[in-house]
């Protein structure tokens, strides 16, 4: 028993300094990114203190870090004390808490470790069949966080961006789930590390076999961790700071790190759930947990190289889009994601149903390439039925068309090919 | 306003054709943007190694300096045409009677205090000989309030230090000395 909490606790010390450390450096690769996207070269002064060593700035967040600390811990007469304090502590110990049943690797080998007398899972919480629940109810406690930051700090903008939030993250979960439940169902299990197992054994990540719900998972992923373009809880340019307005010091930290942690979160369940987790060909061995040194240590290599491509896929995406609209966004998720998620649902449903009919008549390659058709076609009969786009510039026709709406004594709509067209 | 007033000029927008519905090929050329930034080259200057390259000096508007004539006297007649462009009062001349015989009046005292200076050149167009032109040094620090406040000396020695890398602009523009 104790030497199960130790290695429990030894796990978890491991995984929260690697997160925290993680953090930290993901802002300053988030800088140094948007740095290079515009032409600039980014932090790269600081490095170690008190000598003139630069290191490229790696110093950086050091140097962020202590800023922080230092800070004054400002609080606004106007707030709601408790809840004020209480909402980025909530928000940072729910993100920290989804890692519990998140794989960090795969196994270490057996007797690899001296005075162990089991097989070493490099997961905090090993064997949870409800992992992926348990992960889907942290991660929607998150909304408690900010719709409480936001209510507490008793300002106008924290509340719009704690409004935004709520309905955004709501909205995404759905389609979210969706695309969650095709994986499950090809799985037939909730436990994450069944779900790289399975991708493993059979050397198809689910991101090839179901082409549709991976990229709901990235659309949703990408809104559940609030990044652009589904950034709208923080809006700068229309909110200030969305519902961290009124925070500083220490707890604004806690707001900032737990939303590099739900980006870090969404990074591990896009290489998990559709990117094989550990799993790549030719080196690290199939689904068995009979593994070398080699094999142990290249699967987390492979897993942490995926997270670092997804992540670095996450800051290009936000200085390649334009943020959403608001109606645009919840149009997005109503209209476009459920129905293209029930799609993927379907395929993947009537996949597992008839998989040994299906396997004798068109073999697995064919069911590939059946899948990416339904892909395709959904993806198009979805932009042409439910376009994305709510046209409003400001043409000749769609002037006419809302004078007369005015001459009629209605309201001027949305103007345009909108107004008689699906909206 | 009326839609089909002969003044409006309807500009249209084109409108999305099918892969701007499809919204991920036109996702996939915006990403292909960025990544051709992430690695193009930088437009940064890495500043106290690496000094900006400033495009012309004769029309850049940096520190002020006093030209001297060619027996080393400041040019400057006192006419007050400086201080009295400058919108924002930053010059403060005292004149007196010129000790030489080619003018009246000449300047006992000129500062510029350039923490109030705009930098906007109206001096410099003002003067009538092109005693007070502005330089291209634009790294200008000081530890006090006083410091910045530059007088007749300071701003000769500006001179001193400028006048081999930027000539006279008069000069050089092709007016007579």
């Amino acid at each position: 028993m104790l030497a199960i909490s130790i290695e429990a606790l030894i796990k978890i010390a491991l995984l929260v300094g690697g997160l925290m450390t993680g953090a930290a450096y993901f802002v300053l690769l988030e800088r140094w990114i948007a740095a290079w996207v515009q032409d600039r070269k980014g932090p790269n002064r600081v490095g170690i203190p008190l000598t003139k060593i630069k290191l490229f700035g790696l110093g950086q967040p050091l140097a962020d870090g202590l800023k922080f600390i230092f800070k004054e811990e400002a609080t606004p007469r106007h707030v709601d004390k408790v809840l004020f304090t209480l909402a980025p502590i909530s928000i940072l110990a729910a993100a920290l808490a989804i890692y519990a049943v998140i794989p960090f690797g795969s196994v270490l080998p057996k007797d690899g470790v001296p005075g162990v007398d089991h097989q070493i899972n490099l997961i905090v919480a090993p064997g949870i069949d409800v992992g992926m629940i348990y992960m889907f109810a942290l991660s929607s406690i998150a909304v408690y966080g900010v719709i409480l930051g936001g209510w507490a700090s008793n300002s106008k903008y924290s509340l719009l961006g704690g409004l935004r939030s709520s309905a955004q993250l709501i909205a995404y979960e759905l389609p979210m789930g969706l695309a969650i439940v095709g994986v499950v169902l090809m799985t037939g299990s909730m436990r994450l590390e069944e779900v790289i197992g399975v991708q493993a054994s059979t050397g198809t990540w689910f991101a090839f076999s179901q082409p549709l719900g991976f990229v709901i998972f990235v659309v949703a992923s990408f809104a559940e961790a609030a990044r652009l373009p589904f950034d709208l809880p923080e809006a700068e340019q229309e909110l200030v700071g969305g519902y961290h307005t009124e925070y500083a010091g220490m707890r604004l930290i806690m707001y900032l790190i737990a939303e590099f942690l739900h980006m870090i979160t969404a990074s591990f369940l896009i290489a998990i759930l559709f990117l094989g987790g550990w799993h790549f060909w030719g080196i690290t061995g199939g689904s068995s947990t009979d593994v070398t040194w080699f094999q142990a240590i290249a699967r987390i290599v492979v897993l942490n190289v995926k997270i670092f491509a997804i992540i670095v896929f996450f800051m290009l995406a936000r200085w390649s889009w334009p943020r959403f609209r608001f109606d645009q966004l919840m149009s997005l998720a109503w209209k476009v994601m459920l129905p293209l998620g029930l799609v993927n649902l379907v395929a993947v449903a009537c996949l597992v149903e008839y998989q040994p009919v299906l396997e004798s008549k068109l073999g697995s390659l064919g069911i590939t390439a059946a899948m990416w058709a339904i892909a395709f076609v959904a993806w198009i009969a979805a932009g042409i039925l439910a376009p994305l786009h709510s046209d409003n510039s400001a043409r000749k026709d769609n002037f006419v068309l809302d004078a007369e709406r005015r001459n009629r004594g209605l309201r001027p709509g949305i103007a345009g090919p909108s107004a008689t067209g699906p909206y | 306003m009326k839609p089909d007033d002969a003044q409006v000029n309807w500009v249209e927008e084109p409108k999305l054709g099918l892969t701007g519905k499809m919204y991920l090929p036109l996702i996939f050329s915006g990403l292909a943007v960025t990544t051709k930034h992430l690695f193009g080259p930088k437009m940064t200057v890495s500043f106290p190694e690496q000094r900006p390259e400033i495009g012309n000096p004769l029309i850049y508007r940096g520190v002020h300096r006093l030209n001297k004539d060619e027996q080393g006297r400041v040019k400057c007649v006192a006419c007050f045409l400086c201080a009295t462009a400058c919108p924002a009062h930053c010059i403060d001349i005292i004149a007196a009677p010129s000790p030489w015989p080619d003018r009246d009046k000449y300047c006992e005292s000129f500062t510029i205090d350039e923490l109030r200076c705009i930098f906007c050149g109206m001096c410099e167009e003002a003067c009538p000989v092109d005693a007070v032109e502005l330089t291209s040094l634009f790294d200008l620090t000081g530890r006090s309030r006083e410091e910045m406040i530059f007088d007749k000396e300071k701003l000769l020695s500006v001179y001193d230090m400028t006048k081999d890398a930027e000539p006279m602009k008069s000069r050089v523009m092709g007016a007579s000395p």
